[in-house]
């Protein structure tokens, strides 16, 4: 099961990957195309494997075996400074936000434009300010700390990090998960804005479904660390698949099994 | 469960730590040896591992100085005192007790104090974060560490030194009644430059057991706060324990000639 573009318009490709952790496979045989601008959602349940794809396609996680194409180029087989090179092209919203604690919050957004890319301390914060002011962020934010925002907040400096070197690619790892449904419905509005102002190609990791339905071009599902469905959004309601019906409708009964004890 | 099965375990899951502890290291000097540094953070940790410890390790040095001379003047012969108590206190505290004292206490502040920051970023996934803003974390982290303590260990074990011979000449001449001039002249007749370098050269070592160890432990803690308190304690455990091990190897390397 794969979306099928023709290859120039390929941004990502993985084929084959398999990783384990000990005795527990967490990928396998996991083939996922993500087409170049457009924003893939991959929903599955917990444990599934879905962040473990996501670290896979950044290096920070090598699979045993199989390809991870970025641009045609194999990542898993990236020298270190290659890697970081590939690196650049990456902005990624993380479930807690994993902002750094110990700096302000203008320079977390700023922390890829002075680190990465050697930009004037005063330059990277003009840019960090009208990064947070597009997720609609005052600048007197920017001189407070990470602890002392809310969640939502929090996710939203996120999003400014992922966004403020303009990458060609973005990831969202579970980006709602946490938040109201309000909070959470802003923060999807925010996404689909600053992915297509950048005109990025966007992957997203979720259990959110109303999230995915907003996000997503294109849907697929994870299942026992494999691909068992891919399709546009529009499919995934005529999916034919009792796994992703299982999992859209959010039903106890199915054919995935949660490990529970029925009482 | 089989003995045999429990030993065999054992003895994978220690060469597999000290396979990983080696990898660690030699990435991190690899790392240390390729531009760029960042100074700034050199600078930073400098101050919180080097002078941040300076009070901590003058209290620790003045009174091991104060009880050295005390024990000294205890155990010897006492009319005859003045002379060997001076030296000994001197050569104890540059030799021995200023670098080992010294390493163990920075190891308690700085190591446990590493693994935690490292630790709770490890758990937070900024350690991951830092990598998709295209900063290497080994660079940006475990370098400036390993680089702070090699160079402020010295630093604070000189210090150190001073502090401790003080320490045992306030006690001789108030304590003891020793005559302060003749405490200093012995002091300074017996004391040779190698007595300090050697204790100088074993605290650059300890700097660099205790942000190794403060590192590794932190980069690979896992499961929240439970595996961050873990990280902490190893942390201060390893290091402590490697001090004193490498403080013997090199006592027998330097003055075995």
């Amino acid at each position: 099961m794969n979306i099928s573009v023709p290859a120039k318009d390929i941004k990502i490709e993985l084929k084959n990957v398999h990783k384990r952790f000990g005795k527990k496979i967490v990928l396998h045989d996991l083939s996922l195309t993500i087409p170049k601008g457009k924003s893939l959602v991959v929903i599955g349940g917990s444990g599934s494997g879905k962040s473990v794809m996501l670290k896979s396609i950044l290096g920070i996680i090598r699979p045993e075996k199989g390809s991870i194409k970025v641009d045609g180029k194999d990542v898993t087989k990236l020298s270190t400074s290659e890697r970081e090179k590939t690196l650049r092209k990456f902005g990624m919203l993380f479930q807690n936000a994993a902002l750094f604690d110990s700096l302000p919050v203008w320079e977390n957004v700023a922390f890829g434009l002075i680190q990465g890319r050697n930009m004037k301390r005063k330059d990277a914060k003009e840019i960090a300010l009208e990064k947070l002011g597009q997720v609609g962020l005052t600048t007197e934010i920017g001189d407070l700390y990470p602890a002392e925002l809310s969640g939502g907040m929090q996710k939203r400096v996120g999003l400014a990090r992922a966004i403020a070197t303009d990458p060609e690619i973005i990831f969202f790892d579970e980006p709602t998960t946490g938040l109201d449904p309000i909070m959470a419905d802003v923060i999807n509005d925010l996404i689909v804005n600053s992915v297509q102002k950048l005109g990025a190609t966007a992957l997203s990791i979720t259990h959110d479904m109303a999230s995915a339905r907003k996000i997503a071009d294109y849907i697929a599902m994870i299942y026992k660390g494999e691909i068992i469905w891919a399709g546009t959004r529009d499919e995934v309601d005529n999916s034919g698949n009792e796994y992703v019906d299982q999992f859209i409708h959010g039903r106890a009964d199915g054919p995935i099994k949660m490990d529970v004890l029925k009482p | 469960m089989n003995p045999l099965a429990i030993i065999g375990n054992v003895v994978i899951t220690a060469l597999g730590e000290t396979g990983r502890l080696s990898l660690f290291t030699w990435r991190a000097v690899t790392h240390i040896l390729r531009p760029p540094l960042y100074w700034r953070l050199i600078g930073q940790q400098m101050m919180r591992i080097g002078y941040f410890s300076l009070p901590v390790v003058a209290l620790t040095a003045f009174f091991t100085g104060g009880v050295l001379a005390l024990q000294i003047y205890y155990g010897s012969d006492q009319f005859n005192s003045e002379s060997i108590v001076a030296t000994i206190v001197a050569l104890g505290i540059t030799r021995e007790l200023g670098p080992v004292l010294g390493g163990l206490m920075v190891a308690g502040r700085a190591a446990a104090a590493i693994a935690a920051e490292l630790g709770t970023m490890r758990v937070t996934e900024q350690i991951d974060a830092l990598s998709t803003l295209s900063t290497n974390p080994f660079k940006y982290l475990v370098v400036p560490r390993v680089i702070a303590a090699v160079i402020t260990l010295p630093a604070l074990v000189f210090i150190g030194d001073v502090i401790g011979i003080f320490g045992g000449f306030v006690v001789g001449t108030q304590t003891l009644d020793f005559n302060a001039g003749v405490y200093i002249k012995t002091t300074v007749d017996f004391l040779e430059l190698d007595d300090i370098t050697s204790g100088l050269i074993k605290s650059a070592i300890f700097g660099f057991i205790i942000a190794m160890m403060g590192c590794y432990q932190g980069f690979h803690s896992r499961g929240g706060a439970q595996g961050v308190g873990r990280a902490t304690t190893n942390a201060v455990v390893s290091s402590s324990i490697l001090i004193l091990a490498a403080n013997y190897v090199m006592t027998s390397l330097f003055f075995s000639s």
